[in-house]
């Protein structure tokens, strides 16, 4: 079983129904009691920084999700959910993330010529140092779907999981003992996708 | 590299699929759900569906259709068509949508595109327009137009474009009214105009008439995506035979899919 956490950042079903799809029960939560019980959590979500991060305060969220990560129980975080994991955001001013990662997220600073949101398929380049095993089975042939203005930029280059070009480099997932999170959508990403969270599965 | 998209709309009406489809084999063509699941089994990037009912039932019968597809594909989709109010937009994104699209409404209501943007996130929120080249005293403009090409606006395309931007929308979907249903091909300048004009993607739309126009508005239209919707509807060209020819003139696509799909 994993538990999705819901902090109001939109629709939560693409994630669960990717994990029905894999033959897993995913629980949708908000609540803070059941996420500080759970063995895997899923942190999902779209959206502004400063919102997530005042919406997850606001259900009681953030104590628990910090106690999981501390405790490097299993976690998976999707876009926003990688975002949050920093120590600043800087979307729309200054907003404190948990923490867990050394870093801030700023905005993706591209060429003139270069859209923003960087939106579309992409490849990841998975590093081949990284401990997670979430890169078993995945190959640098596989294209994720992207939808986001802002990129995490951890201090210690060692968490980096997995590097996208888009007129230059960004760090597209992180890894640090159990936790591992994408900036991508492995929920709408189809086959791709579905590698990416079985090869998470195996790991929790 | 980020991978230029190929987007298929499909014109819904009272939760079916109209203006044709070639999907002969599936067992309910109209239906959007199957057509969906076929077009992302062909390796589209993205679809859109365009909500032509006008009425009230029509949007029930729509939320519940966009909430099919969301339980079937494994992919994301656009929905547009009679968004008037923030509460429509928020509940077809509840509903599953990626993103929304706005039209006529930017128009008439353009704090509608900051609401929307504000609640659900620029990345959510794209905008359409349809502008129409016509002469305003012995000069031509690209006259932005409503109300499916009907009512013009006094607007012109590229600043109207550089405004949605400043509004908060992620996107621009430009669908070119001189082309749209010519098969012609894309209206090339306007479309590498808008393009040059924003920093946010802009979808190329209307008068796709085979694979080479799809290419021809990202090379010279500088376009981020090409949208078409009769061309595949009615199997002039697939999917596969549109990126095989962007991979031959150089422009960056995610391959067919060659291991079955999701």
């Amino acid at each position: 079983m994993v538990t999705i956490v819901d902090y109001g950042s939109g629709n939560l079903r693409s994630v669960q129904k990717s994990f029905e799809r894999l033959g897993h029960a995913a629980l949708i939560t908000s609540d803070p009691d059941r996420v500080a019980a759970a063995h895997a959590v899923v942190l999902p979500g779209v959206g502004a920084f400063g919102d997530a991060v005042r919406a997850l305060h606001d259900r009681g969220l953030v104590a628990p999700l910090r106690s999981h990560l501390l405790a490097d129980r299993p976690f998976l975080g999707i876009c926003m959910g990688l975002q949050l994991l920093f120590e600043t955001g800087w979307e729309g001013g200054r907003h404190e993330g948990l923490g867990v990662l050394g870093g801030d997220v700023v905005r993706l600073d591209v060429p003139v010529g270069n859209k923003v949101p960087h939106m579309g398929w992409n490849t990841v380049s998975w590093r081949s140092a990284i401990h997670s095993k979430a890169q078993a089975g995945l190959s640098g042939d596989d294209w994720f779907y992207f939808v986001h203005s802002y990129v995490a930029r951890p201090t210690d280059e060692s968490v980096i999981a997995a590097v996208t070009d888009y007129a230059g480099p960004f760090c597209s997932a992180v890894s640090r003992g159990r936790l591992f999170a994408t900036q991508f959508h492995p929920e709408k990403s189809q086959a791709a996708g579905l590698r990416l969270l079985q090869t998470f599965l195996e790991s929790v | 590299m980020l991978a230029k998209r190929i987007i298929p709309c499909l014109d819904v009406e009272k939760g079916r699929v109209v203006k044709g489809t070639r999907f002969l084999e599936l067992v309910d063509a109209g239906d959007p759900v199957a057509v969906a699941a076929r077009y992302e089994a062909e390796g589209a990037d993205e679809l859109v569906f365009l909500d032509i009912t006008a009425s009230h039932e029509g949007r029930a019968i729509m939320l519940d259709m966009v909430r099919r597809v969301a339980e079937t594909i494994f992919m994301p989709f656009t929905v547009g068509g009679g968004i008037r109010t923030l509460d429509d937009a928020v509940q077809l994104i509840h509903a599953g949508a990626e993103k929304v699209s706005i039209n006529s409404a930017a128009v008439r209501t353009p704090e509608l595109v900051t609401a929307v943007a504000d609640r659900l996130g620029s990345c959510a929120t794209v905008v359409n327009i349809d502008p129409k080249r016509v002469v305003r005293e012995g000069r031509e403009v690209w006259e932005v137009f409503v109300n499916g090409g009907r009512v013009p606006t006094g607007l012109e395309a590229v600043p109207w474009a550089q405004e949605v931007e400043r509004l908060g929308a992620g996107e621009i979907v430009l669908t070119c009214m001189d082309r749209d249903g010519t098969r012609d091909g894309y209206d090339l300048e306007i479309t590498a105009a808008v393009s040059k004009a924003v920093g946010i993607p802009v979808v190329a739309s209307g008068g796709a008439g085979c694979a080479g126009h799809l290419a021809d508005a990202i090379e010279f239209g500088k376009a981020d995506a090409a949208l078409a919707a009769g061309i595949f509807h009615f199997g002039e060209c697939t999917i596969r035979e549109v990126k095989e020819l962007f991979q031959a003139r150089g422009i960056a696509v995610r391959p067919a899919l060659h291991h079955g799909h999701a």
